[in-house]
């Protein structure tokens, strides 16, 4: 079995970013990622860390901003709500281009919502969350050992790029036990943090942490030069997976947990004969618009259908990836509830059948 | 082959560990496994399952919709979970705590006084692992020397006494007859 050993999803991750070297955690705790505190709160004292509840989901941001401001590998981790309290700090932390690590294990919403599972958090990813131009990094993975390689290269992406990455799972990546191995980093290429606020010692200019840049013409060239670091981490860091796109009639595109789900529905159609293949974004942003070139490259007839715990976000994301050029459909649970195999099968039935 | 078993029961009687020790075999014998479990505002007392997976395959959904094996330790779970095994499917029941018999015709169903069982032994806490020995008995998933060794390697090796329990809670479940 070599070096494997049955975790849970929180605490694989948990140790995962222990090895990848972050030293610092502050978090607030909240079904279902609490172990994810737990583990650090009896690991990093072990290791000479710091392991902090916070008063709240707000102050462990701010910490998070000043940890990552100093230099330090840092990490932050919270459910859908708190998450949702974590915004301002999470707008300020890429408005200062300060690196860290913020866990979403994702649960159904609005509001408190539920505790189950739920890809309902999208769109605040993806798309913003909090206020101003600026992006996450969002990792997408669909099994406790990606989780796992994942917070090692979710560490890295943020020290090279200087920005925050989320990794969004959810309640069922989070709670689920699965073998995972961990494998030794090599951090060694990264670029030295000479931007941090390390102190001085009156030998070197001032490093300033800030987001507050009152004169218009500032704001925008910063703004503008970290487009171009955004642009970078497009051509770069782009990673999903992809399964019989060639000659597939019906492309399902899905992510995390709901991209295994797909999968099963996907052998139960191939079964019945139909031809269908999957794309499985693993950076929901950067998205991966290269796999639909892919799959749209053979100029044939076909539907995409995106599969999410939510009422339909990424499908938004697969209509300009898609541009027109062939049909998107859409099927999603919501609220914490699973979609099935057999529900996901019905609707590929239904569009292989035309009847819609 | 695939083998997706649902353990359900009351919280406290062990079933997300006989659940682990099944995924935790599998992991050993290197197959792909998967052990998710039911969350949300439950507790000593109420009811509570997982579902475990193990696999020559990648497990692809790790829910399971059609369970091969169901261990039921209570009867609510047995209600539950009894019309969604697969025909052929093998109910594995501690009918110490479920008196009914089964409604279906197309299932193997396997009483084991499980409870009482380990009442007598008096180990009441591991009536979870004479049911585990049972089921790996009837679905013949691992073999016994494996499933001993998985748990083994489980129970806390600064914890002799409670593993020595554990196997022989198992070989009792394994063995039992009736």
């Amino acid at each position: 079995m070599g070096n494997k050993v049955l975790m849970k999803g929180n605490e694989a991750l948990a140790e995962a970013a222990i090895r990848a070297g972050c030293k610092h955690f502050f978090g607030y705790p909240i079904t279902p990622q609490t172990e994810v505190s737990a583990y650090m709160a009896k690991k990093m004292p072990k290791i000479g860390g710091v392991f902090l509840q916070a008063e709240s989901e707000v102050a462990a941001i701010n910490m998070v901003y000043g940890a990552g401001g100093a230099g330090a590998r840092v990490m932050t981790s919270s459910s859908s709500p708190g998450i949702s309290l974590k915004q301002e700090g999470i707008s300020y932390i890429a408005g200062a281009d300060v690196p860290c690590v913020i866990i979403n294990i994702v649960r159904g919403g609005p509001g408190l919502g539920g505790i189950q599972p739920a890809q309902s958090d999208y769109y605040q990813a993806v798309k913003g969350g909090g206020h101003g131009d600026y992006h996450l990094v969002v990792l997408a993975p669909s099994s406790i050992q990606e989780m796992v390689d994942l917070t090692a290269d979710a560490f890295d992406i943020g020290d090279k790029y200087r920005c925050p990455v989320m990794i969004m799972g959810d309640g069922m990546l989070g709670q689920m036990m699965e073998p995972v191995e961990f494998k030794d980093t090599d951090t060694a290429s990264l670029p030295e943090k000479d931007w941090a606020t390390t102190g001085t010692d009156m030998k070197r200019k001032k490093n300033i942490i800030n987001s507050l840049f009152i004169e218009p013409k500032d704001l925008e060239d910063l703004v503008l030069a970290r487009q171009k670091k955004y642009d970078e981490i497009e051509a770069n860091e782009v990673r999903y997976e992809t399964e019989d796109i060639e000659d597939a009639d019906i492309i399902l595109v899905a992510y995390g947990t709901t991209a295994r789900i797909a999968k099963t529905a996907m052998s139960k159609a191939k079964a019945k004969g139909l031809k269908v293949g999957i794309i499985r974004p693993i950076t929901l942003w950067p998205f991966p618009y290269e796999a639909f070139e892919k799959a749209l490259a053979d100029g044939k007839k076909k539907t995409f259908l995106a599969v999410e715990m939510s009422m339909g976000q990424m499908v938004d994301d697969v209509k300009i990836a898609v541009n027109g050029r062939a049909d998107v459909d859409f099927f999603g649970r919501t609220g914490g509830i699973v979609p099935t195999p057999n529900e996901i099968l019905n609707k590929i039935e239904e569009i292989a059948g035309g009847d819609k | 082959m695939t083998f997706e078993t649902i353990f359900a029961g009351f919280g406290g009687q062990g079933i997300l560990f006989a659940g682990k020790s099944i995924a935790y075999a599998g992991m050993i014998e290197n197959k792909n496994v998967s052990h998710l479990p039911s969350y949300g505002p439950e507790m000593r007392g109420g009811t509570c399952n997982c579902h475990v997976i193990v696999s020559d395959e990648p497990v692809a959904s790790p829910i399971i919709v059609e369970p091969t094996a169901l261990v039921a330790m209570n009867a609510p779970s047995f209600d539950k979970f009894e019309g969604q095994l697969v025909p052929g499917g093998k109910a594995i029941i501690d009918s110490t705590l479920i008196s009914r018999d089964a409604e279906r015709t197309d299932i193997d169903v396997y009483k084991v006084p499980a409870t009482d069982m380990a009442n007598k032994m008096g180990l009441p806490k591991l009536a979870n692992m004479i049911l585990v020995g049972k089921l790996v008995k009837e679905t013949g998933m691992f073999t016994f020397e494996e499933l001993k060794g998985a748990v083994t390697k489980l129970v806390p090796a600064s914890k002799p006494e409670l593993l020595e329990n554990n196997l022989k809670t198992l070989e009792a479940g394994y063995n039992y007859e009736g």
